[in-house]
């Protein structure tokens, strides 16, 4: 069909407008020029394009406190990475002469029940606790992303199935359903992994089937769906990217609350076993020692406390900076 | 005699509105009730009618959005209705949309470039060394500078959006565009711009116009021949100067008497409608337009509000459902 074929020669680049028109500062954008011409985009007129990502990390550098979590939270990172090697003592080291011992010179955080170093554990327990946190995560994510795409997009029976599979977990406490898991999975970190990952995966299919819903009466996935795409290549290039924004918000939430969940099966002895250093089964082996060494509780209890409230403020930071209705000018 | 490009006949298009529990329907949406028209190869077909009437759901059957509950689409002679899905899909290259909101059709996420590349790379209409140079060639076909390509759709206007839709359109090499009021949503100074360039498009590629719209005034530039709508019903058809000169349908007249004058000094009679529109579900017997109908009365033994009347050819190519037609009856 010859009148669908482009006009210009194969390898060279399309014309560029002609050079030297420049739009008129009043005049509204679509409109031509007098002579019928394209006006030429002005780049001091007009905004350079921006990278939407650009334009989120400019918004959150705003939010202080998001900030400041983000900082924490890469230190973290670090210390996840390196800690092992730069603590001052061996984290599983024990030494029953110099137990409980306050917070001293060479005692930062001071000493536990069996004379193990608690700065040197709280340190040691960052990679436990970060690492789990973000499998688990991965693991809800991935699911929970398939499973309310599908729902979402496809609907009818298939919707209700998955839906109403997600609400039976829900209607059990997250913590017992994950207790339970350990049950029939035994002890150990890495079911510790699975099962948080598996308990949060209904929170991540609703808020992903939630934004399809509304996504997908979007007149550009009818677009999409009029130039002849496939579903698959719909939900994927037109749907989920617009879901994005939200994932990353649950997600980043989503880790605090994993943090969390560790620390609480750790608590219960169900998580990493010892002497492996974690902050939550920290806390439960120390609870006796509450009165008389409160210390020991108070660190590896500062460091969840700290990890949970970077997660979360970040998140609400993400939130506010990937909303452009509440994004800080 | 040239043969028509579409040909619908009797096309139905229902929507359950409630179902007993049992999966018995109990009301049913009539959105599109009984059409028939052709459309020729080269024309402008202007369909109107007020919100509700079903004129975008018989945009959206013909390309494929919507499953007709009965009734044919001959696309060339072909039924489209009862192809498999995939077959059908194959027709999305011959009959394009072009959307009334140009902020909502465009994905956010995606480059102009992209939203035009998108068709032409997913059908494997072009070696991929072309898709390029087709994709500014589009560009500069619809009024846009090849060099917008790598912008985001937040960064144009709404017509200049427009003319991005209509390029993604045009990308697929349609023989027929369903335009769904494409100028309702654009300031008065760009409507007549984009209704220029779609003239200039008819001709530079042969297209066809399904040109859809809420009044008369806009129809009246473009189109050919004006189809007029009311609750799902097609009330009249005529070659445009004939329904302008000589409306024949109550409703059409009253339509018309709603275009506003230019000219302060013409007198105008205006005729109001009133009462509101009855509900388009489960329509009581006889005439759709029997609610509001002023002229009802000049017909006392007529069947108004027993029986629906059908479209009767009164002159050449001039149609009418009207019983207060004396060839209608």
């Amino acid at each position: 069909m010859s009148k669908w074929d482009s006009p210009v020669a194969p390898g060279t680049p399309p014309e560029p407008a002609s050079e030297g028109l420049v739009a008129d500062e009043t005049m509204a954008l679509g409109e031509l020029l007098p002579d019928g011409s394209i006006p030429e985009f002005d780049e001091t007129l007009h905004e350079k394009p921006e990278n939407q990502w650009l334009e989120m990390w400019r918004s959150l550098k705003a939010n202080r406190a998001a900030l400041v979590s983000l900082i924490f939270i890469a230190f973290l990172a670090l210390l996840a990475v390196i800690g092992p090697y730069i603590t001052p003592y061996n984290p599983i080291e024990t030494n029953m002469a110099n137990a409980l011992k306050p917070p001293s010179a060479q005692h930062w955080f001071g000493t536990d029940q069996l004379g193990m170093d608690i700065f040197s554990r709280v340190i040691a327990g960052t990679r436990v606790s970060l690492t789990v946190g973000l499998l688990a995560v991965s693991i809800a994510l991935t699911v929970g992303i398939i499973l309310g795409a599908v729902a979402g997009y496809a609907g009818g029976w298939v919707d209700t199935v998955i839906m109403r599979v997600m609400d039976m977990m829900l209607s059990v406490p997250s913590i017992l359903l994950a207790i339970t898991l350990m049950a029939a999975l035994g002890k150990g970190i890495d079911k510790a992994v699975v099962a948080i990952g598996l308990v949060s995966i209904p929170e991540y299919a609703r808020i992903v089937r939630g934004s399809i819903l509304s996504i997908k009466e979007n007149d550009y996935v009818a677009a999409a769906h009029v130039v002849g795409l496939s579903d698959s290549r719909i939900i994927l290039r037109h749907v989920l990217p617009n879901a994005l924004s939200v994932i990353i918000v649950r997600a980043t939430l989503g880790i605090s609350s994993a943090v969390l969940d560790t620390a609480a099966l750790g608590f219960l002895g169900l998580g990493v076993q010892p002497p492996q250093a974690e902050w939550g089964d920290m806390l439960g082996r120390a609870r006796g020692f509450i009165f008389q060494a409160p210390h020991t509780l108070l660190f590896p209890g500062m460091a969840i406390t700290a990890t949970v409230l970077a997660f979360n403020l970040l998140g609400d930071g993400l939130r506010d900076a990937l909303d452009p209705k509440a994004r800080i000018k | 005699m040239t043969e028509p490009l579409l040909q619908l006949r009797h096309l139905s298009k229902f929507f359950v509105v409630e179902r007993s529990l049992l999966g018995r329907t109990i009301s049913v949406l009539k959105a599109v009730d009984d059409l028939s028209f052709d459309i020729m190869p080269g024309e402008t077909f202007g369909l109107v009618g007020e919100s509700g009437c079903g004129k975008t759901t018989v945009g959206k059957m013909l390309v494929n959005l919507y499953r007709p509950t009965a009734g044919r689409i001959l696309y060339q002679g072909t039924d489209l209705t009862g192809l498999p899905a995939r077959e059908r899909r194959r027709y999305c290259r011959d009959i394009q949309l072009i959307f009334q909101d140009p902020y909502a059709s465009l994905n956010p996420r995606m480059t102009v470039g992209d939203i035009v590349a998108e068709p032409i790379r997913v059908n494997r209409l072009l070696p991929r060394d072309k898709v390029d140079d087709r994709v500014g060639y589009l560009f500069n076909a619809v009024g846009l500078s090849a060099n917008y390509r790598n912008r985001f759709p937040h960064e144009f206007s709404g017509g200049q959006r427009q003319r991005v839709g209509i390029a993604r359109a045009l990308a697929m090499e349609p023989k027929l565009i369903v335009c769904d009021e494409p100028v309702s949503a654009l300031d008065v100074s760009v409507q007549a711009q984009v209704l220029n360039l779609l003239a200039e498009l008819s001709v530079q590629f042969g297209l066809t116009y399904l040109f859809i719209a809420h009044g008369l005034n806009v129809v009246k530039h473009v189109s050919d021949r004006v189809g007029v709508m009311y609750l799902g019903r097609l009330v009249e058809v005529a070659p445009k100067r004939d329904l302008y000169r000589n409306p024949l349908h109550p409703y059409t007249k009253a339509l018309l008497s709603a275009i506003p004058v230019t000219n302060p000094a013409q007198r105008r009679t205006r005729i109001l409608l009133e009462g509101d529109v009855s509900s388009p579900i489960d329509p009581a017997p006889g005439c759709r337009f029997a609610g509001r109908c002023y002229a009802k009365t000049g017909c006392a033994g007529c069947a108004c509000d027993t029986q629906l009347p059908e479209l009767v050819e009164v002159s050449p190519g001039h149609f009418v459902a009207c019983y207060l037609h004396p060839a209608v009856g």
